[in-house]
């Protein structure tokens, strides 16, 4: 019990929330059979995952996932769900036959592949500190060291953005549901 | 227990007593101030000058049965609050008060009191949508809406901010500003606009709190009571703390990134007073605005951040880059 009253050990219980938070996040997300839910999970999932960032002293990281994952993509599919979906009965679709069989080989592969890699890698200890964390080291290496990643990323999104007007225009010219004004 | 536990409890709980207290407080600051611009009196039988009026409130929301009416999602319905008050307490852990006291200063604290604060919008949506209520889900998507909106201008605001002061240490940033000419609000030296700026945070973070005239979330004649409607009890009280728990971040941020936090104007006795009495000033401008001006309509407001306030924080960014790169 006094261990558990330092510093050391109440950053103990701390992690075993963060870890928790994640697990059971991301089994809520899941399981969960209203969608809305499935997004809470998610979002607990992902602040979990912050906290691991912290963890590993990168607390950079751990805020952007905050903000951009939680904050932006959580709040966006919240929000398409809402103005989408129609508030449904639960309704639980569950696979059978040949679908539940590759989805079962699928999870067991994953798995089997996961557990293999995490424990034939050989892990490090994460660094004490990378850098002083300030805004000149920030931008130096988000336009040097990882320039190529941030524009990949933004290409990405750039393609999500045609995707997604492309949807939204074939749906509005020839889609069954014509709507008018 | 040694010595950084007692620190981490002390300011656990301090934070927590001072983001109540302030919730309690500047509502009877919002009723009596309201009061006076209506030359009415506002509260005055509980206590002198009605003072204990929001301990009795408090007693009154606390004692209360929290119902949760048929038809709701019950665990986000009950999520919802809470997922409103947790993320302001966390805004408060990096906020300096003073040099010394300030729970973590953590070297990228402008950025998590962002990451932080974007996520109350979630609560507001969760909250809308698990009620099973047309007005708290019309609110919501407001909510949703206005926020979207006002966090572009709000956030090219920061990072030309960010670009001035070079640090998103929120300490160190309150500590370039010693006296009344170097605070950022009079920086002309960084951009000719500073005071712009500045009017620009606090109108997005007036719209980001969906403080009048921009609350159309919570547009009493129209949608009830907005988000919150179906929330009684503590439920509602949790909401309502953490409103008035951002209102106290957003006027603490507008005080240390443009009026020199706990520094005083004129380099005598910089401490946690001059803060307090900025943030209240500037807190009672916020409540001032409220019982002035009329609310605004969806498109003004979409209008004025998309028409107005982006294009000219865009073109504020540009100029302080310019001034940046010249002198």
């Amino acid at each position: 019990m006094n261990q558990l009253l330092t510093a050391q050990g109440l950053g103990g219980v701390v992690f075993l929330a963060v870890s928790a938070a994640v697990v059971i996040g991301a089994l809520i997300a899941v399981n969960s059979k209203r969608l809305i839910r499935a997004v809470t999970g998610l979002c607990l999932c992902l602040i979990g995952v912050a906290g691991l960032y912290y963890f590993l002293n990168s607390p950079f990281l751990a805020l952007m996932e905050i903000l951009i994952y939680v904050g932006a993509v959580g709040v966006s599919i919240a929000f398409a769900v809402m103005l989408a979906e129609p508030r449904q009965e639960e309704k639980g679709t569950r696979a059978t036959g040949l679908g539940a069989l590759f989805g079962f080989i699928g999870g067991a592969l994953l798995t089997w592949g996961l557990i293999k890699a995490g424990l034939s890698t050989h892990w490090q200890r994460a660094a004490e500190k990378i850098n002083d964390g300030s805004m000149l080291q920030l931008g130096k290496s988000l336009l040097t060291t990882y320039g190529m990643v941030f524009e990949l990323i933004s290409l990405v999104l750039l393609i999500a953005i045609i995707g997604s007007l492309a949807l939204g225009k074939r749906g509005r010219s020839n889609g069954p549901g014509k709507i008018s004004g | 227990m040694d010595s950084e536990i007692i620190r981490v409890i002390a300011f656990l709980v301090g934070v927590i007593a001072f983001a109540a207290l302030n919730a309690a407080y500047l509502v009877w600051l919002e009723r009596k101030e309201a009061a006076h611009i209506q030359r009415r009196i506002g509260p005055k039988e509980v206590g002198p000058f009605g003072l204990l009026q929001p301990m009795v409130d408090g007693i009154k929301l606390m004692t209360k049965q929290i119902l949760i009416p048929d038809g709701v999602d019950p665990i986000l319905f009950r999520l919802a609050p809470i997922l409103a008050m947790i993320p302001a307490i966390m805004c408060f852990v990096t906020i300096p008060f003073s040099q010394e006291l300030v729970a973590r200063n953590i070297n990228l604290g402008l950025l998590m009191i962002f990451a932080f604060a974007s996520i109350n919008v979630l609560a507001l949506l969760l909250g809308g949508w698990a009620s099973a209520n047309k007005y708290a889900v019309i609110s919501a998507a407001r909510a949703v809406a206005q926020n979207v909106a006002y966090e572009i201008p709000m956030l090219i605001t920061v990072i030309t901010m960010v670009m001035i002061t070079g640090t998103l240490n929120l300490n160190d940033i309150v500590a370039q500003q010693p006296n009344i000419s170097q605070w950022y609000i009079f920086r002309f030296s960084a951009s000719p606009l500073m005071p712009v700026a500045f009017l620009i945070f606090f109108v997005c973070s007036l719209a980001e709190t969906n403080r009048a005239p921009f609350d159309l979330s919570e547009a009493e004649s129209e949608l009830v009571a907005g988000f919150h409607t179906e929330y009684s009890s503590m439920g509602f009280g949790l909401f309502f703390m953490g409103e008035y728990a951002n209102i106290v971040i957003g006027s603490s941020l507008a005080v240390i990134l443009f009026l020199g936090g706990w520094q005083d104007p004129f380099g005598l006795f910089p401490g946690v007073w001059w803060f307090l009495i900025k943030l209240y000033c500037l807190i009672f401008t916020v409540i001032w605005i409220r019982w002035t001006y009329p609310r605004t309509q969806f498109y003004g407001l979409l209008n004025l951040s998309w028409k107005i306030l982006i294009p000219i924080s865009l073109f504020n960014l540009l100029l302080t880059a310019g001034f940046l790169k010249v002198f």
